[in-house]
């Protein structure tokens, strides 16, 4: 089952390589992984979205907590989290479909960032689910290049993201008040 | 054991002291040091009496700073894998932090298989480890590797140190980290030119700064609750300890929750010693080489409490047929163990000391008297048995003579393989911290040298290494340390003329096709002992065996035990791979 985590790290070299090795160390099947600093330059945040079932996502939360460079783990999954993605995709159009290629992008949602000799580049956010709809019909022109940055996600307000904690039942960590924006 | 070389009870020879320039000074704030020294003034400050190591290019910074300052005690090994055995032997025996040390590239690969040891067997170990300079770091410099990449699945934490200012906070977290929580090793990785940037020392200990580190050790009160009243309904209760007792320093307090409520205890082979092998309510080791008895009793048991234990396959053969009727509760320090191999009823995440002190308060006296009536009529009917052959040595009565001689009370080394089994399974370890081996890892070779780190931490205990023949050759250059600082430590040799373990398998899964297991006669282990300057004596007839035992035993400095015994024994019970259990073969043996 898919499921979305925000994990906020110590933003640290090494640190994306700690996540990762435990991921193929200990076999969990990993979808995206999507990392960026947040307002605090000290702290980065990272989405990872999984296919894992029960207990597969506890034993990653938990491992995940393991690590000294892990400040938080919420499993945001059930709290209908606001998700993006950006696709940048170069669509095959020379000049005889170049305007097709533009209005069929606009008519999808992308917006047209760059235009060549024999190509057109657009920019798709959204859900993941939305924007592979779009690529799906963009698919006729044929793609070039296509780059994904994997998803972000956050919770929506009013909604409390479950921490992850170690062991069911141990209140989440008094970050907020140490100074620690939990994002 | 001092501080000081010249005041430890087991010193080095007149010609092996570290000789120092001038008098020690402590270290006042403001003073100006070299990043080398600020990382031997912090082990100093931290309490580390002892380090293990080898000197190399990247981590003479640090070897000059030891020098000069004079402090810790430093042994010096004569393989880096022998410093992270004896780190982790050194940190078993005595429960504080080991601390070992290597240079960068080939030096700090040796310490892999170390480090790796103690993680699986949640050991506290510190380990520094010279680095090429920042400048020359990703350039493949000579003697470099990515030691932090290569260790970082092996180890609890690492630090790539990048500024001299940060190695008091490193060293003091690193440690604190290591010791901690769930017990690992640690490594700090320290370029040589950080090593030498100058410094300012400031106050220690420096704060700790780890907002993603908080280890929960204080169990959930209603949980604790949950479990006393699964107690109390149960009517065949069994405590099922490992390793995390020993380390929490728990096994009294199973003692008394087993005495309270009449509840007898399996052991892992990590938790042999927790509660004495000679209470009553032991019933020894479980799994895969466990007795009959306490598999059977796993099985037929109807509340299963695990303390510190993770449910290792080697314990539970078949996960899905393991403690079937039994409702669980599982006490551990660390958070994903819980749930990672087992399902359980009542999860508890604390340190099992703490959660012990909650949970026995609540928990009635109570008798189990059909129980333990059923359980002493499997121990009658199934008892551990083995074989003799006339005018040979059977490996067990070795294991049986050492128990004797030393009343169980003797802290036994062994390395990995039949020997460690026969142990595990005959010498009945009389308190926490006498059993040292590699659990997890089961890495040969660990023996020689982590029985010198726990002679070198337990100086006022007998210290005995066990060790087949063939691990015992993987690093037997040890010996070297023994003799030069002359350790009274007994190394006993079961010494069958094969790699055991694999020529067992190979006798039962693969119809006797003993593919490279068997090893050609030789080398002469006396003779190689003789070769360090170490006495030893090769015995082969069972009537001269507990004589030669008691003789080694006694020896002041140490000795070699080349024990000759007979090749066909093997470690009976056994699961085999993917059985439950209660499904071993060779339950019923058979006394001459």
């Amino acid at each position: 089952m898919r499921r979305v985590l925000a994990v906020l790290v110590r933003n640290q070299p090494g640190v994306m390589t700690r996540v990762s090795a435990l991921f193929s160390r200990r076999g969990f099947n990993i979808q995206s992984v999507a990392v960026g600093a947040t307002d605090d330059p000290a702290l980065a945040r990272m989405t990872l979205v999984l296919d894992e079932d029960e207990p597969g996502v506890e034993q990653v939360t938990k491992q995940l907590h393991k690590l000294v460079d892990v400040i938080k783990v919420s499993d945001i999954t059930d709290d209908e989290p606001i998700e993006r993605e950006l696709v940048l995709v170069r669509l095959a159009a020379d000049a005889s479909r170049r305007l097709e290629a533009a209005q069929m992008a606009q008519l999808v949602g992308a917006r047209l960032v760059d235009v060549g000799e024999e190509s057109v580049t657009v920019e798709l956010t959204g859900p993941t689910a939305d924007v592979e709809a779009a690529l799906r019909i963009l698919r006729a022109f044929g793609f070039k290049e296509l780059v994904r940055s994997g998803t972000v996600a956050m919770a929506r307000p009013g909604r409390v993201a479950r921490t992850a904690g170690p062991a069911g039942g141990v209140p989440p960590s008094k970050l907020a008040s140490e100074g620690v924006r939990v994002i | 054991m001092g501080i000081d070389t010249a005041r430890g009870p087991n010193n080095a020879p007149e010609g092996h002291r570290l000789s120092r320039t001038e008098a020690p000074a402590g270290i006042a704030p403001g003073q100006e040091v070299s990043g080398a020294e600020a990382l031997i003034w912090a082990l100093v400050e931290e309490g580390v009496e002892v380090v293990f190591g080898y000197p190399g290019g990247a981590i003479m910074p640090v070897y000059d700073a030891l020098y000069r300052i004079g402090r810790p005690r430093h042994v010096l090994v004569r393989h880096e894998q022998g410093a992270a055995h004896m780190a982790e032997g050194y940190a078993r025996a005595s429960g504080r932090v080991g601390v070992c040390m290597a240079t960068s590239g080939p030096g700090a690969t040796n310490l892999v298989t170390g480090l790796a040891s103690a993680h699986m067997d949640s050991v506290p170990v510190l380990a520094i480890t010279g680095q090429v300079a920042t400048s020359a770091i990703g350039r493949d410099a000579f003697q470099e590797a990515d030691v932090c990449g290569v260790t970082m699945p092996i180890t609890k934490h690492n630090y790539s140190v990048r500024r001299a200012c940060d190695i008091p906070s490193v060293v003091h977290e690193a440690i604190y980290i290591a010791r901690t929580g769930r017990p690992g090793p640690v490594l700090i990785d320290l370029p040589k030119d950080v090593a030498n940037e100058r410094v300012r020392w400031m106050p220690y200990p420096p704060p700790l700064d780890l907002p993603g580190y908080r280890p929960t050790t204080a169990g959930h009160p209603r949980q604790i609750e949950a479990a006393a009243r699964l107690v109390e309904e149960s009517r065949r209760p069994l405590l099922y300890v490992g390793g995390g007792v020993v380390t929490a320093g728990a096994g009294e307090l199973v003692v008394e929750l087993a005495e309270r409520a009449q509840i007898p205890v399996v052991m892992t082979l990590m938790g042999l010693g927790a509660v004495p092998g000679r209470h009553p309510l032991s019933l020894g080791m479980l799994g895969m080489h466990g007795a009959a008895w306490a598999n059977y009793a796993v099985q037929h048991a109807d509340l299963l409490i695990a303390v510190g234990a993770r449910f290792d396959d080697r314990v539970t053969g078949d996960v899905t047929r393991f403690a079937p009727g039994a409702r669980k509760i599982h006490i551990d320090v660390d958070p994903a163990e819980i749930g990672k191999n087992v399902a359980v009823d009542v999860p508890i995440v604390g340190d099992a000391r703490r959660v012990l002190e909650e949970l026995i308060p609540l928990v009635a006296p109570a008798g189990h008297d059909a129980w333990l009536e059923q359980i002493r009529t499997w121990q009658d009917e199934y008892p551990l048995l083995y074989e003799r052959t006339p005018g040979v040595v059977a490996p067990q009565d070795v294991v049986v003579a050492l128990d004797t001689l030393t009343a169980g009370e003797a802290v036994v080394v062994t390395d990995v393989g039949q020997h460690q089994m026969w142990v595990a399974q005959f010498y009945r370890f009389q308190a926490p911290r006498l059993q040292i081996t590699s659990g997890g890892l089961g890495a040969m070779g660990f023996g020689l040298p982590a029985a010198i780190g726990a002679r070198l931490a337990v100086p006022d205990r007998p210290v005995v290494a066990v060790v087949g023949d063939g691990g015992f050759l993987m690093t037997v250059q040890e010996l070297a340390v023994a003799a030069q600082l002359q350790l009274p430590l007994p190394i006993v040799v079961i010494n069958n003329g094969a790699l055991g373990m694999v020529r067992q398998w190979q006798e039962i899964f693969y119809e006797g096709r003993y593919a490279e297991s068997l090893l050609p006669p030789g080398p002469d282990l006396v003779a190689i002992a003789r070769g360090f300057g170490v006495p030893g004596r090769r015995v082969d007839r069972p009537e001269e065996m507990t004589a030669a035992l008691a003789e080694a035993l006694a020896a002041p400095g140490p000795y070699v035990l080349d024990v000759v015994v007979d090749p066909s024994a093997l470690v009976l019970p056994m699961v085999p791979p993917g059985r439950a259990i209660d499904e071993m073969t060779g339950v019923k043996g058979r006394v001459e």
